[in-house]
Formats: structure tokens, sequence, C-alpha cells
């Protein structure tokens, strides 16, 4: 390996910083922005690395392994560390022996996720120490001492990336190698450090509150935290992406870039403050280092002047400075507004995909194109709770089927939760099989319990699809690609108590609609497994289907399956040869009143 | 120094985007380049719209690129081009794909696919320099649709500050042997059908 130098994404140099700081044991459950930091590690045949069920699970598991000494990865999205949030506090009580770093990946802009939290309150709550990268080369460099600090101060480490830095790829010079310094992992006996008993916990708060005195120390010569002066009429303090766009705006501005972002190092924040005659902070989302930075008794502005909600880039930092006097008007560029009146193009369930016919199904029997077309809001006939994955693009035309998304699992709760108030109509809940695995079994659990009479859609489409098709404990596969154990939904269902249970095939919208209407219809709690494989896992191609022009009335029936494929131009509908998934699917076929459609 | 150039490609999730912007990133650092680039999808993976910023420069710092800023685009659908436009420079130099895949809200018949004219009236507000190729065809004859994104990058070559033989490493090195040789046909056949249409029509 002479020359080291590799084009890679911030997940792709997290793994190998990771790999090279000699990580032993890695846990996580899919999430974007940081899906592909487990599945990197996973690529290492001499790691553990598994998909855990769920973030507060793969927390659990890092915690005992960090406890023998391995040293352990975490990785999540940011909403994972809610999931996650009671053994993350839980270990940052009581410390760890390996390294365990914990990375929560932020996705500022929504792009693909439910909320836009910050966590690096997080790092405050929990009394962690933070770290945050500004690219790829920071990611990897940072990996080691993301370890190494864990270790010396006895703590879980959070490392925070957002979509930008785990997605975006630069340029890094990979110069270590991989060094693993306790190859026999062992747990010593130590109540007082791991049995979180009042009487331990309290003299381990101490503790805490110790670490953190030693660590706001170490952070004052942090090496990565770096002062580059330039002229000094600006001082900008900034981390994270956020370093890249102010570096951009502002090129003759002075600047203290942080990679250790809690706690904070004071002295070397003051002292710069001092230097410079205005001092401002660039950051993404919540005004967590402004705060701070106030809180020191500094004077700062940051968030009168930049946007909280969404990305920063370039041009909105430097209009937001122009706004505010900081950069002359005169390098204002003229910017074109997009061109109007283009049709969007939102994403789309993929052609041959088995959520399709059961949401012709649930949106035909459910009236929900009446519904969604409707300019008052209406009580649906059947209200439609719904969960997150490739089948939360139901909720867009045409299907209209989907009624609530809050957090993964939250559907069936949510449905239970409207029969108990009393509501007049059916309730139905949607969930996905890894997202029902993830969370969703507490909530059917309950249903159970609590004599629900609700209806349960689980679709099964054996994977993680969403995400991009990870395993999931019902796949019978690993994360590193071995045959393992499958847990069986039915029997799960059946042993939590279900005695209304169907197992019907995607693509057989006949019986969909006759399953669907006998269940909403019973006086008891009913499961439905929807089984039917990914579109995108069936690499066979067989027999696109094509219209008849002679037989086709141009009713448009098979358009309202929302599939791709189905395509109208100049008032003749058409399948897309390209696009359909042939003999997998034949939804179109069974639907087509005139018989207009065939292999 | 080294000419900088700010790359934007537009296209739909499955037309391998992401794939073209990686290879030329990798390219680019074999040319001795700083790359920063960064792929906004979304939940795109499933036929959304794609774009993919791509920086070459001595030094790259934001990853994304500043509206009004991009030196070239290469658009693989014909919306997505016009849909990026106000991204472009000034006579930037935009290539085309004639292909188009009509949204689902065209389909179900509630709104227009926009015309030629319309498409290339909202790239004239910054550029005259259009080049119109039909990529999905030209693929279809070498017996690949799958190489259109390196048939595309063929034709970004003729305009892009970076070796023959750079390409071609960087080209093998993503491509597995039985894709390998009808890619690299791709990657030349767009490279003279550009050198063409230049040429010819301008
Ligand atoms: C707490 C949390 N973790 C992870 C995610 C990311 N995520 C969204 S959907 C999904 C899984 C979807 O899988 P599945 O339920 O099987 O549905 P499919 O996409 O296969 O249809 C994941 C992991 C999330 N939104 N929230
Ligand atoms: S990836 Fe699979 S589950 Fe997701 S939309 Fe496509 S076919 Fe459906």
């Amino acid at each position: 390996m002479e020359n080291t130098l590799q084009l890679l994404s911030g997940n792709e140099a997290l793994a190998l910083g990771a790999y090279h700081a000699g990580v032993q044991v890695a846990c996580a459950y899919p999430g974007t922005p940081s899906t592909e930091i487990l599945e990197n590690l996973a690529r290492f045949k001499d790691i553990y690395a598994e998909w855990s069920t769920n973030e507060k699970v793969a927390m659990e598991v890092g915690m005992g392994a960090s406890y023998t000494g391995a040293r352990t990865m975490v990785s999540m999205k940011m909403v994972g560390l809610n999931v996650a949030a009671d053994p993350f506090m839980a270990a940052s009580i009581t410390g760890v022996i390996g390294g365990l770093v914990v990375i929560s990946a932020d996705d500022p802009q929504i792009h693909s996720s439910q909320n836009e939290q910050d966590n690096r309150h997080y790092a405050r709550l929990a009394k962690v120490p933070m770290l945050e990268p500004s690219d790829s080369q920071d990611v990897y460099d940072l990996m080691n001492y993301a370890f190494d600090i864990s270790e010396e101060f006895d703590t879980p480490v959070l490392f925070r990336t957002t979509t930008r830095i785990a997605h975006s790829k630069s340029v890094v010079n990979a110069d270590k190698i991989r060094v693993v310094k306790n190859l026999q992992p062992a747990f010593l006996y130590n109540p007082q450090k791991y049995i979180m008993l009042p009487v331990n916990a309290l003299p381990r708060h101490t503790k805490v509150e110790e670490r953190m005195i030693k660590l706001a120390r170490y952070c004052e010569t942090f090496p990565m935290n770096q002062v580059i002066w330039n002229k000094k009429k600006i001082g900008i303090v900034t981390s994270g992406v956020a370093y890249q766009y102010a570096r951009e705006a502002f090129p003759e501005a002075s600047f203290l870039k942080l990679a250790m972002t809690w706690p904070l190092p004071q002295k070397m924040i003051k002292s710069f403050a001092a230097k410079v005659e205005n001092l401002i902070v660039i950051e993404e989302l919540d005004p967590f280092l402004q705060d701070n930075i106030k809180a020191m008794g500094i004077k700062v502005s940051g968030k009168e002047i930049f946007p909280i909600v969404g990305e920063l880039n370039t041009r909105i930092v430097t209009e937001s400075s122009i706004g505010a006097g900081l950069i002359p008007e005169s390098e204002k560029s003229v910017v074109l507004p997009p061109a109007e009146g283009l049709p969007k193009r939102p994403p789309l369930l993929c052609p041959g995909c088995p959520h399709t016919g059961i949401y012709y199904t649930l949106n035909t029997v459910g009236q929900r194109t009446k519904l969604a077309e409707s300019s008052t809001p209406q009580e649906p006939k059947l209200i439609i709770t719904g969960d997150i994955g490739c089948y939360t693009l139901g909720a867009y035309p045409p299907h209209n089927v989907l009624d609530t998304t809050a957090c993964m699992g939250a559907g069936i709760g949510q449905a239970l939760g409207m029969e108990k108030a009393g509501v007049k109509s059916k309730v139905v809940a949607v969930i996905g099989d890894s997202t029902f695995m993830h969370s969703g079994i507490t909530g059917l659990v309950n249903a159970v319990y609590n004599q629900g009479h609700i209806t349960i859609l689980i679709l099964d489409n054996h994977t993680t699809a969403m995400t991009g098709h990870q395993e999931h404990p019902g796949t019978g596969v690993s994360a590193q690609g071995k045959e393992t154990y499958t847990v069986d939904i039915e029997s799960l269902c059946k042993g939590i108590g279900v005695k209304d249970l169907k197992v019907i095939n995607a693509f057989d919208l006949k019986a969909l609609r006759t399953g669907l209407r006998d269940s909403i219809d019973k006086d008891e709690l009913s499961v439905i497994i929807v089984r039917g494989a990914c579109a995108v896992q069936v690499k066979k191609r067989q027999n696109p289907r094509k219209i008849d022009v002679e037989k086709c009335t141009q009713c448009g029936i098979c358009l309202k399956l929302g599939c791709p494929a189905i395509q109208s131009a100049n008032g003749q509908v058409f399948i897309e040869p390209t696009l359909c998934a042939g003999d997998i699917c034949g939804l179109c076929e069974q639907l087509c009143p005139q018989k207009a459609i065939s292999a | 120094m080294k000419k900088s150039m700010d790359i934007l490609i537009t296209g739909v999730g499955g037309q391998g985007v992401v794939l073209a912007s990686d290879i030329i990133g990798e390219t680019a650092i074999a040319a001795g380049y700083d790359v920063k680039k960064t792929d906004t999808l979304g939940m795109a993976q499933r036929g959304g719209s794609v774009v993919s910023h791509i920086r070459l420069a001595e030094k790259v710092w934001s990853p994304l690129i500043k509206e009004g800023q991009v030196d070239l685009m290469l658009a693989f659908e014909k919306l997505e081009a016009a849909r990026w436009s106000h991204y472009l420079k000034k006579d930037a130099v935009v290539i085309i794909n004639k292909y188009e895949q009509p949204p689902p809200s065209v389909s179900l018949g509630k709104e227009k696919y926009p015309s030629d004219d319309e498409l290339v009236a909202a790239l004239k507000r910054r550029t005259d320099k259009i080049y119109l190729i039909d990529g999905n065809q030209k693929v279809k004859d070498l017996g690949n649709v799958r190489t259109l994104n390196i048939f595309m990058l063929g034709c970004f070559a003729a305009f892009a500050p970076l070796d023959d033989k750079f390409w071609r490493e960087s080209i093998s090195q993503r491509l597995p042997e039985p894709i390998r040789e009808i890619n690299l046909k791709a990657f030349a056949l767009g490279r003279k059908e550009i050198e063409g249409v230049r040429i010819g029509t301008n």
C-alpha cells in the first residue's frame, strides 16, 4: 500500500478507522445515514459484527463487549439513540473497560428521517465526551482518539456525524495499520462498577463528575481542536461540515475548528475570543456551541444570523452573513430561482413491490382516494396507522393509505389507542417485518393482553428494504453473511396469543381482499402476514407484461397500482418493459377488467 | 495550479448516477486533484430524482456546489436537467440524455411532461451550450442498456481536464470482469458521440 489516498465516504472512513483502531465487536441497527458503517465493518472477518434487533439491544451488546475489554462500536441513526437512550445513559454511569464508541448519525434537512433532532444534546445529558469530524479524513483520524479517550477516561464516547459527513466522499490518507491491544477479552468481577444499585450508583455519579473535570482539562490540548489564524476582524467557532461552508464563505476570517465538542475547551475559546473583534458561531441545527459559549460569559452571536432549521451550505452562510453585515453586499451573487412548473418526482414503490397489492386493496376497501381528495378533513372508513419503511411510501398518491407515521413500531400502539378511545371506524395497523422485530412485538403483546380488536398487517418482504436490504432476525442470514436461526413470525404471533392469524401471498389480489375483509369484520384481534419477496432482491426477471392496445379501453385501473412501469403517454397506457418485474408480480394482469394485459 | 471544476450529475434512481460520480472522483484523485462529492438521494433509490455534486480543485472545502456555480451538468434524463438548471454558471456546458421518464403525476394524468422547448428554455436562462444526445438508443445498439452511465461519462470526458489513461483505470477498477469490456466500449462511444455533436451543431 504505497499510495494510500482513497476517495472514501464518511461511513467508509469510519469503518476503516475503527478497524485500524482495533475494534473487535460492532453492533448496529440500520438507519440512514449510518447503515454503511456496519456494512463495511462486517466485511472484516477478524471482527464480530452483528445487526442487532434494535438500537437498544445493540447498545446493550456493546456494553457487554466493552466490559470484557474488547474495543466496541455501536452505530445508529440519530433517532436510534432515542431507542438506545436507556442503556446509553447506563453505560455512561458504569463506564467501560474496552473503548466503547457510539456513533450517532444525524440528519439535518431530514433527507430520510422523521425529525431533525440534534443529538449533541445527548453528550451533555449523558455527561460523555463527543467528537465531530468535518470530512472523511477527520473521521478516519478521530477514530483512534475516540477509542483512546473512551478507555483513558472510563466513558463511552459519542461520535456524531451528519448526513453530509456520512455520505459525502473526500480524499483520505489511511496511514495506520490495525493494532489490537486486548487479544483475550475477560470480564472481572466488580459489583461497584457494574451493578447499579443505589448504593453503587451514587458513588459512580461522583466518578462521572470527576471524569468530566478531567476531560475539560484534556480537551484544552486535544490536538484536533485547531486554531487557524487569519485576519482578526471576524473569528469563527465551528465544527462538523459547517466548518467547510464557513471556510468557503469567509476566506479571510480566523477559525477555531472544534473536533471535540463536549466538553468544550473554555480557556481555548476565551483566548480565541479575546483576540478577535467579532466572535461568531457557525453550526448546523441548534445553538449548542453558541449557548454553551454564552454560558462561559463570552459575547458571541450565531443563531441570530444563521438558520436553525435545515442543513447549511455555502450560499446560506454567505447570504445570512450579508444580512448581518459580516460580508459586504457586493459579494452577493445572483441566484436564479428553480425552473417553475416542473412535475415533481417523489420516490415510489418499485415495480414488482410486494407492498403494492395490499396497498391497492386497502385503498379500495377503505375508499381512500375519495378521502384524500375531499376538501374538508373526513373520518376514514378504515383508519390505517402506519409505520416506517418502504411501505411508508403508501402515504403518497395513488394509494393514500396511511393516516399516521411517527416512529418505528408506533403504529400498533396508535391503532389500539384509537380503538380504546372509542372511534367508530375499524382500525388497521401496517408494519414491516424488520420494524416488527425492532419494536412491533411489544406493541402486539400489549394489544393481545389488553384485548384489542385491531387488525395488524405485517408486510413481510424478508428484508430491511428501506435502508438498503439488510438482514434481520427473520431472514436467517447474519450481518456477516452466515446462515443462522430464523425467527418465525407465525410462531411468534401464536406464542403471544394471536388467535386469528393468516398468511397471504402478497401478489394474490383476490386473497388479499377476502382476507382483509374477513379480519376487519371480525370482532377480535387479527394478524395478517402479507408475504412476498422484495422485488429488488429477486434477480430473475422474466416475461414483462404487455398491454394489448386493441383490448385496452383506457379505463386507467392499472395505473391505480402506482407501479412505475405502468405509464401513460399521449392517451395510451403502456408498460415499460425495462422496468416491469414480470412473472414475480402479475398484479396488473389480475386487475385489468378487459384482460388486455398478458406476458 | 490545477483547473478547478464543479460538476453536477442528475437523473432518476436506478440510472447509475452515483457510480458515475464515484468514478469521476476516483479518476480525479488519480490525476492529482483534491476531490469532494456528495449525492442527494433522500429516499430516491425508489425512482425519485437524484443529484450528485462533484468538485475538483487544488483544495476543496464544501462538498456541495453553490447554486450558479456548476461548470458542467451531465443529465441522464431530460426533466432532471431542467430541475437543476438554477445551479448552472453562465455559459456552463450541459449534456443531456434525451430519455424521458414520466413521473407518477404525469402517468396519472395530473401533470404534463414538459416539452423539449420548455425544458431547454429553463437551461437557456444560463447557457446556450446544450448538447442533446440519444444515449439510451446508443447503449441499446451497443447491447447493454445498463452502460448508460459510463456512456455519459464518455461524453463528459471530452470536457474534463483528466487524462484518458486515468479514466480507463478507474472504470476498470470499478466494473468487474464480465461487464468491463462493454463499459469501456460505452465510454469510448460516448466520447465519440459528443465530439461529433460538438462539431456538428453547437
Ligand atoms: C429508531 C429508528 N431506527 C432506524 C430507522 C431507519 N429505518 C427506517 S425504516 C427501517 C426498516 C424498514 O424495514 P421493514 O420494516 O422491513 O420495511 P421495508 O422497508 O422492508 O418495507 C429502518 C431501519 C428509523 N427510522 N428509526
Ligand atoms: S425496495 Fe423492495 S420493499 Fe422497497 S419499494 Fe422496492 S420492492 Fe418494495
